[in-house]
């Protein structure tokens, strides 16, 4: 076990852990911000994606020792109270059924668009095919985006 | 307008405290944002039956009693309940009911039948509270209640008014009114208007609102292992290098299973990963070669009885001027929620306490109570919402895990699948063959054959349904090979391939006999309507309905160039659905761009919500026809993850453009019945687009490229 300060969502936390715990189980098991999700533990579904330094990262392969200075925002982070341009899409557009995976995709979107502030069809394909949908809103995800970009989706 | 007797139903209004001492209320969230800020805070609020409180402010709850799944039932039950009380949809409080078998029925997710078989109790519900508000304006008034109105939470007579908020207290006192009338469908305010999902805020800011997010204080955490192969137990163990991993406070065997115990999930599963256990066969190791030469043979073979048979098939291919034979074969399949299996419990000397996701709340509070020795009572079940069933969380494994894990310990516990864990435990869409024959006369359908395998399957046909009662030789047959591979329900079981079959087979026969894909199934379908062939099951004339609809809206004939068409229909969960696949075949190879999809539900609840399930259907289907791959070798899973198991992502998914036919009719299912045709659709176009016909599962590993 090692103490570690970590920078989320603009605060500073502590927390006791081994160095190989992924990201995903401290912010979820020790700071109880559950809004990050477990989907595979291999980076390949991107429920537990989060913004590393403003890169989207998955959070179940990056373990702990290696956010070092870095600073991290989980969907609890990305805005205060929804207001975000990508939740305010994801609204309007009414995007999520059962709504697991969603954190994860707005984390990807919201990413995508702060480099990207106007994408493509392909652009958005190649961003987001990495976070699985099992409910299939793929459709509404990429209107959601369209719509959120239309505003100046970066929010900054 | 129908007039309902509420006695059907009273012991739902009668039995209601039963409601406060359910259990917890999770997921606690607001239905809208109250329209009036300036709106006083509620300081009462009183009873009036289990699916409702009204507040003294006019803010009414609204107990969901059914299983949220992402089928949006939590949004659309309540919606129903609000549209026959009569009010503002701004001032609903929608809540997650417990369990309770007093006051609620059927709280089930599965078959798409939460709306079809609530719809009536649901009304019922709000047109009760609604004539009890009326009653006690009347005796308040001294007036007749024949001429009371009520609109939007306002009870009316004349110049007088006073709000729902205003009679609750004394409206509780009342009789409940023997007989209630039901609105007429064309009234509907709020039925019909699309309604944001109550959970959206929650699903969007990240609260915790899944079974993975339940927790308790002082709540521990677990991770199992079980048996790698089916048909194997375990011999032996060693879990000293899973005690020395930092966290874990225990392990403990529970039947051929073995969990790790510890202060976080992470710590869980590295300690279960560091366990050293031994396997032996207590059964056969079974493969998908013998499992594929065996289902086949079984195609060869003639049941004793068949499903049906009508007319003289053996005369009509004996007569035929041509046969036309096809096999059709998909493997097993998992369910693959986002969220995986997980479950809550806390059994202590007294009760059991269970908590998470759960498509079947009683029949697990049985199976928990049988498997502890409790009464049910002492046992409870809450639900939390699910990321995704599909079947998956009908079986409660899970949380009978969890009981069991919890009672050996004495400590409040969430047990969590890893994903490996939960790919490879088991219950899968059974592997699943059919062999259609067609005999033709005079360029007509004369006789027709079908022969379906599967296993752990039951029976793999739907013998009434299309197109029975449209051909006049007619025989279905069906074979279930047995296996100690755990099988069961998958999103839209049994059709889910099926369909896809059946729908591939006619676009071929339609081929071949030089004949539109549409109109022989129109054909069929007419003869079905106006002279059947023995009893069906299904309404020829509502097919009818949504074929035309969707080749309506396709432009089915003329396909612009570079597009291929391919049309597909099929009748589950008491809805009808056609569907047209777009497919442009670039340089890439074949790619699904669009389907376009005509649904025959009845009434539509909640507009935009519906047409996300029939999109999500649509991807669901044509993402698992493509793509879904699951094997077995030496009872061993080849895939375990998302590496090796591949689902439908972003840029593979097609548009899907969604039209419903205007109907008053009751509704009917919706979670299901557009996943079926999706799969045969996209065979179709495929094949119009590149002269490859497809006859098995997954459609990637056929000699195509694909774009």
């Amino acid at each position: 076990m090692a103490n570690f300060s970590i920078d989320v969502n603009g605060e500073s936390r502590q927390v006791n852990v081994d160095p190989d715990t992924p990201m995903l189980w401290v912010l979820r098991d020790e700071l109880n911000l559950k809004g990050t999700k477990f989907g595979c533990g291999i980076a390949q579904c991107g429920a537990c994606t989060i913004h590393l330094n403003g890169e989207a990262v998955r959070s179940c392969s990056t373990p702990i020792s290696a956010i070092g200075n870095a600073s991290i925002t989980t969907i609890e982070g990305l805005s205060e109270n929804g207001s975000h341009p990508v939740q305010e899409a994801w609204m309007e557009e009414d995007v999520p059924q059962c709504g697991y995976c969603q954190a994860g995709q707005i984390m990807s979107a919201s990413a995508m668009l702060s480099k990207i502030p106007n994408p493509t069809e392909a652009d958005i394909h190649q961003n987001m095919s990495g976070n699985i949908c099992r409910c299939g809103t793929y459709p509404r995800i990429k209107k959601a985006i369209m719509r959120a970009a239309e505003k100046g989706g970066n929010n900054e | 307008m129908t007039v309902i007797k509420t006695k059907i139903n009273r012991r739902s209004f009668l039995k209601t405290s039963a409601l406060a001492g359910g259990g917890i209320v999770i997921g606690f969230n607001w239905g809208c944002t109250p329209a009036d800020m300036a709106r006083p805070e509620a300081s009462a609020w009183y009873e009036v039956n289990a699916f409702l409180t009204i507040a003294d402010n006019g803010e009414v709850t609204i107990m969901s009693p059914n299983p949220e799944i992402g089928q949006n039932i939590k949004t659309s039950m309540p919606m129903i309940v609000a549209e026959e009380l009569d009010v503002n949809w701004e001032d609903v409080i929608v809540k997650q009911a417990p369990l309770n078998t007093e006051s609620f029925t059927r709280q089930v997710a599965g078959g798409s039948q939460s709306i079809r078989s609530s719809w009536t109790i649901l009304r019922t519900a709000g047109a009760t509270a609604r004539k009890l508000l009326i009653n006690t304006a009347a005796k308040e008034w001294q007036v007749d209640p024949s001429g009371i109105t009520t609109e939007n939470g306002v009870v009316k007579y004349g110049k007088m008014t006073m709000t729902y908020g205003e009679l609750a207290a004394k409206a509780v006192m009342e009789e409940i009114p023997e007989e209630v009338e039901l609105k007429d469908p064309k009234d509907f305010k709020i039925i019909g208007q699309a309604k944001k999902n109550v959970d959206l805020d929650g699903i969007i800011t990240g609260e915790p609102l899944f079974g993975l997010d339940f927790k308790r204080e002082g709540m521990v955490y677990a991770a199992a292992m079980r048996p790698p192969a089916f048909g194997t137990k375990l011999k032996s163990f060693d879990d000293s290098d899973a005690r020395a991993v930092n966290g874990v406070s225990d392990v403990v065997q529970f039947g051929n299973k073995i969990a790790v115990i510890a202060n976080s999930t992470w710590a869980a599963m590295k300690g279960k990963n560091a366990l050293k256990a031994e396997w032996e066969r207590d059964g056969k190791l079974e493969n998908t070669t013998d499992h594929d030469r065996q289902l086949l043979r079984m195609l060869d073979t003639p049941e004793k009885e068949p499903r049906r048979n009508d007319g003289n098939v053996r005369r009509a291919f004996a007569n035929a001027d041509k046969v036309i034979e096809r096999v059709y074969e998909a493997p097993f399949l998992p369910h693959n929620t986002m969220e995986p299996m997980n479950f809550f419990a806390d059994v202590t000397d007294t009760k059991a306490e269970l908590i998470g996701p759960i498509q079947t709340p009683q029949w697990t509070q049985g199976r928990v109570a049988q498997l502890l020795g409790r009464e049910a009572a002492d046992v409870t079940i809450d639900m939390t919402r699910m990321g995704g069933g599909f079947g998956r969380r009908l079986y409660g494994d899970f949380a009978l895990e969890v009981a069991e894990i919890s009672d050996k310990i004495r400590k409040p516990v969430k047990l969590v699948f890893s994903r490996e864990d939960d790919m490879t435990a088991g219950t899968y869409r059974p592997a699943s063959k059919y062999k259609f024959r067609a005999a033709i006369k005079n360029g007509k359908i004369d006789g027709y054959h079908l022969t379906g395998s599967g296993v752990n399957s039951g029976n793999v046909t739907r013998q009434n349904w299309f197109p029975a009662g449209g051909i006049e030789n007619y025989k279905v047959e069906t074979h279930n090979l047995r296996s100690n591979i755990t099988t069961g329900a998958w999103r839209a079981p049994i059709t889910n391939f099926l369909a896809i079959a059946e729908q591939s087979f006619f676009d071929e026969v339609a081929a071949e006999i030089g004949m539109d894909a549409v109109q022989l199934r129109l054909d069929i379908l007419e003869r079905a309507k106006n002279n059947p062939v023995g009893e069906i099951d299904y309404e020829p004339e509502k097919m009818i309905g949504v074929i035309k609809l969707a080749a309506e809206k396709a432009g089915w004939g003329n396909a612009p160039s570079g597009i291929s068409h391919g049309f597909s229909c099929y009748y589950s969960h008491n809805t009808y659905v056609a569907e047209v696949a777009h497919v442009t075949n670039a340089s890439g190879g074949p790619k699904v761009a669009r389907v376009t999809c005509a649904v025959d539900c009845g009434i539509v609840i909640n507009p935009d919500a519906a047409i996300n399930q029939v999109q999500g259907g649509v991807v669901d289907g044509v993402g698992h026809a493509m793509y879904g791959d699951f094997s077995f070798v030496n009872g061993t899973p080849q895939a375990s993850n998302f590496d090796k198991y591949r689902l439908i992502r972003a840029k593979e998914a097609p548009e899907v453009d969604v039209h419903f036919v205007e109907s008053l009719n009751d509704p009917t299912g919706l979670g299901e019945p557009s996943l079926p045709p999706a799969g045969g659709a996209v065979a179709n176009a495929i094949a119009k687009a590149t002269g490859n016909r497809l006859y098995k599962i997954p459609f990637i590993k056929e000699e195509i490229v694909f774009g």
